[in-house]
């Protein structure tokens, strides 16, 4: 008995535990959150999967476009008159979707922006020289300390304090998390409703332009065959820009969805994380493939959840990239495999 | 076939981008009716009883006859002068300078009041890495004049440069390293003046269970040193209301604690208890209450921060968080903000009282280390903060711990 007792502890402590029913009881509560983080990932992901797509470079500086757009739609916020407090806004339900989606559009430009500038002030020149792409992915990487530490040291000084520093955002509150309906046994928030239902729009949107309009049939040129996409008279260089921006404003949008849902997030190093996971989610659906990354996106972020609620919640960055050591076993390209330009020309 | 089903996809996606759209829509109303009710206030953290090691309330000994730096305002003394040595710089300088300015109080009030003994305090800046502690801590000890040193404010520091001050016979007295450990080098000249790790983790646990009454306690902590220790020392105070079934890890950086707070949700204990720094609080005190948790939150010093009340709002009421710390006097807290313009920190009054110990040594008419060394040994007075008299190995005699809420 006593053996027992003193054995059980070491078990749970030592080795990785299963924890079943932990999951099987979360199971639709875990399903419904990982959805509404995958559908961030999702976003953010895009933007890695078009700039791969389209120049075959891993924008490593991506989860930094995206932390500026946290700032972005935070400074926005208070552009419009609101003051960080520790209380929620109530303005009603019409007022606060008109807010939001200023508040969007703010973190849109800002992300969209940094990424443009991003492309014209790290890349451009070192395309213009013909670089070796190692040396644009060390790049990527340095541009990426370059934004963090800019929000870190530099935004305060310039916002008297207001923005940027040490700490994270004191958070504007405009949404409070309510249960609107219980599925199975897992409430389901209007945040995460409106969380899931803009990405999946939004990706819907991207999804439609690569495929139908003229500049998505530019981009597709210059993804299959650059050389070739500007004999028949593309603008390389105008739908790089193009890209980097459509991915700069996804995740500008992606940033106000995920403030919505943890509103303290907003702070100079919030976008890393965040940002390998969507790499990851980009890979995990083969990479350069817009579907690929709303599919990688969903999987990862309810894997993650269920895999957490199995192993402990510490295993969460484990389970994600075993996950993609696993799907790159058997599909080295992803699951649906590389192909912004080649299969759906 | 491939093109068929990725249009199956396709067609899947915008029927349930649809169906998520009309969700949205018909409920939001019933949202905004919801939107109102999470005011709260103007939260703060207040303090609300020290407690010993078996979780009892221990009446605060009053601030009243506490010592005056200002002294009889006879003292005569010349060549001598003190030193702090912590962060004044870096992304951990906010406690070094609280340290610093609540020094510099006591300094200013004994000047002040005796003109024929001026003591002045040399700072040197670690940023609270161990590394650039040893590279300043030659300098601190080849200035003959000092005489007493404030710190080194963090454990490691500490650590790292224990043996240099105890080789040189100086005086190192701290106001906030609070790693256990620290106290059992054998070095003599080392006094820590607050409670340590150690009596932190029992007596708070002890505290939840027999004044609190909490039956069924989360603990959740985080992957730092400080976390997995305080968790350690917590869940073996707790005892059986620990619930193993529902402790949890998260780590340092970590935004999103969805898996954690549904665990916790279908766990339904009296209490989570949190064992990490703020940064990470402050979200995963959100996310608990915004999942529908209504579980008492419990942490200790790592979260005993001004910013996790601003970061988590609504969600941070109530929130019981331990400190070694004491609570500042109102009119120290009056004195301090008028002369440096901001509100007292964490160890503020520590390092006050602290250099009001020193002081009074100088003032005694002690000259030389070894004496101040001495002084302190043999000290037993009541400070702002709690009554200072050391045992053998440094620590104090009777060492407790605040709890502190958010009100």
């Amino acid at each position: 008995m006593s053996a027992l007792l003193l054995a059980t502890p070491v078990l749970a402590d030592g080795v990785i535990g299963f924890n079943v029913d932990a999951l099987a009881h979360n199971f639709w509560a875990l399903t419904v959150d990982g959805l509404t983080y995958g559908a961030i990932y999702a976003l953010v992901a895009t933007g890695y999967t078009l700039v791969y797509g389209v120049l075959r470079l891993i924008n490593f500086a991506h989860s930094e476009v995206f932390m500026f757009g946290m700032f972005g739609q935070y400074a926005t916020l208070m552009l419009l008159g609101f003051a960080p407090s520790g209380n929620a806004y109530s303005e009603g339900t019409l007022l606060t979707i008109v807010y939001l989606g200023i508040a969007m559009l703010g973190g849109m430009i800002v992300s969209g922006g940094t990424a443009v500038g991003l492309e014209r002030v790290a890349y451009r020149p070192l395309r213009k020289r013909g670089a070796p792409s190692l040396a644009f992915l060390i790049t990527a990487i340095g541009a990426s300390f370059v934004l963090q530490e800019f929000v870190h040291f530099i935004l305060p000084k310039l916002t008297n304090n207001e923005l940027g520093g040490a700490n994270a955002q004191q958070p504007i509150v405009l949404v409070v998390p309510s249960v609107q309906f219980t599925f199975l046994g897992a409430s389901v928030t209007n945040i995460e409703l409106i969380i899931v239902a803009a990405a999946l729009i939004l990706t819907f949107a991207t999804n439609q332009f690569i495929v139908a309009t003229k500049f998505g049939r530019g981009i597709r040129a210059v993804a299959q065959d650059p050389v070739t996409a500007t004999l028949m008279g593309v603008s390389r260089e105008r739908i790089i820009m193009l890209t980097f921006l459509i991915g700069g404003v996804l995740a500008g949008a992606a940033a106000l969805l995920y403030t919505l849902r943890v509103p303290n997030g907003i702070i100079y190093s919030g976008g890393f994380i965040l940002g390998i996971k969507a790499f990851t989610a980009a890979v995990l659906g083969g990479i350069g493939n817009l579907r690929g990354a709303l599919l990688g996106g969903l999987l990862l972020g309810v894997m993650e959840l269920y895999g957490q609620a199995l192993f402990g919640t510490e295993w969460r960055d484990v389970v994600a990239f075993v996950l993609l050591i696993l799907v790159l076993m058997f599909r080295p390209t992803g699951i649906l495999g590389e192909s912004l330009g080649r299969a759906r020309a | 076939m491939r093109r068929t089903s990725s249009r199956m996809a396709g067609v899947a996606l915008v029927v349930v981008a649809g169906l998520a759209v009309a969700g949205c829509s018909s409920k939001s109303n019933s949202g905004s009716t919801d939107t109102g009710t999470a005011g709260g206030g103007s939260l703060s953290i207040q303090p609300l009883v020290q407690i010993d090691q078996s979780g009892a309330e221990v009446k605060s000994s009053g601030s009243t006859d506490a010592a005056n730096p200002a002294g009889d305002g006879k003292a005569t003394c010349s060549g001598v002068s003190l030193a702090m040595a912590g962060a004044l710089t870096g992304p951990n300088a906010a406690l070094g300078i609280n340290i610093l300015n609540g020094a510099k109080l006591a300094l200013k009030q004994h000047n002040d009041a005796n003109p024929n003994c001026q003591v002045d305090i040399k700072q040197f800046d670690t940023e609270g890495d161990p590394q650039k502690a040893t590279q300043v801590a030659p300098s601190i000890v080849s200035d003959k004049s000092i005489i007493g040193l404030l710190g080194p404010a963090f454990s490691g520091e500490t650590k790292a440069t224990g043996q240099v001050f105890n080789q040189n016979g100086l005086l190192s007295l701290t106001a906030s390293a609070t790693n256990p450990d620290l106290t059992k080098n054998g070095w003599n000249n080392f006094f820590r003046g607050l409670a340590n790790d150690a009596v932190q983790g029992p007596s708070v646990a002890k505290y939840m269970v027999n004044t609190l009454k909490y039956s069924k306690v989360c603990v959740v902590q985080d992957d730092s040193d400080y976390g997995v220790g305080l968790a350690e020392q917590i869940t073996q105070g707790l005892g059986s209301a620990a619930d193993s079934s529902c402790a949890a890890k998260v780590k340092t950086g970590d935004k999103d604690f969805s898996a954690t707070v549904q665990i916790v949700k279908s766990a339904n204990a009296d209490a989570v208890f949190y064992a990490g720094y703020y940064a990470e609080a402050a979200p995963f005190v959100s996310q608990l209450r915004s999942g529908g948790v209504k579980s008492a939150f419990v942490s200790a010093d790592g979260t005993n921060d001004p910013q996790f009340v601003k970061q988590a709002g609504a969600a941070s009421k109530d929130a019981y968080l331990s400190c070694p710390c004491g609570p500042a006097p109102d009119k120290f807290a009056a004195d301090y903000k008028a002369q440096f313009n901001v509100d007292s920190g964490v160890y503020s009054v520590e390092a006050y009282d602290l250099a009001t110990i020193m002081l009074k040594g100088i003032d005694s008419g002690i000259k030389d280390r070894a004496g101040l060394i001495d002084y302190v040994k043999n000290y037993d007075g009541q400070g702002l903060a709690r009554h200072y008299k050391w045992n053998a190995d440094g620590e104090l005699a009777s060492a407790l711990i605040w709890i502190y809420q958010v009100k």
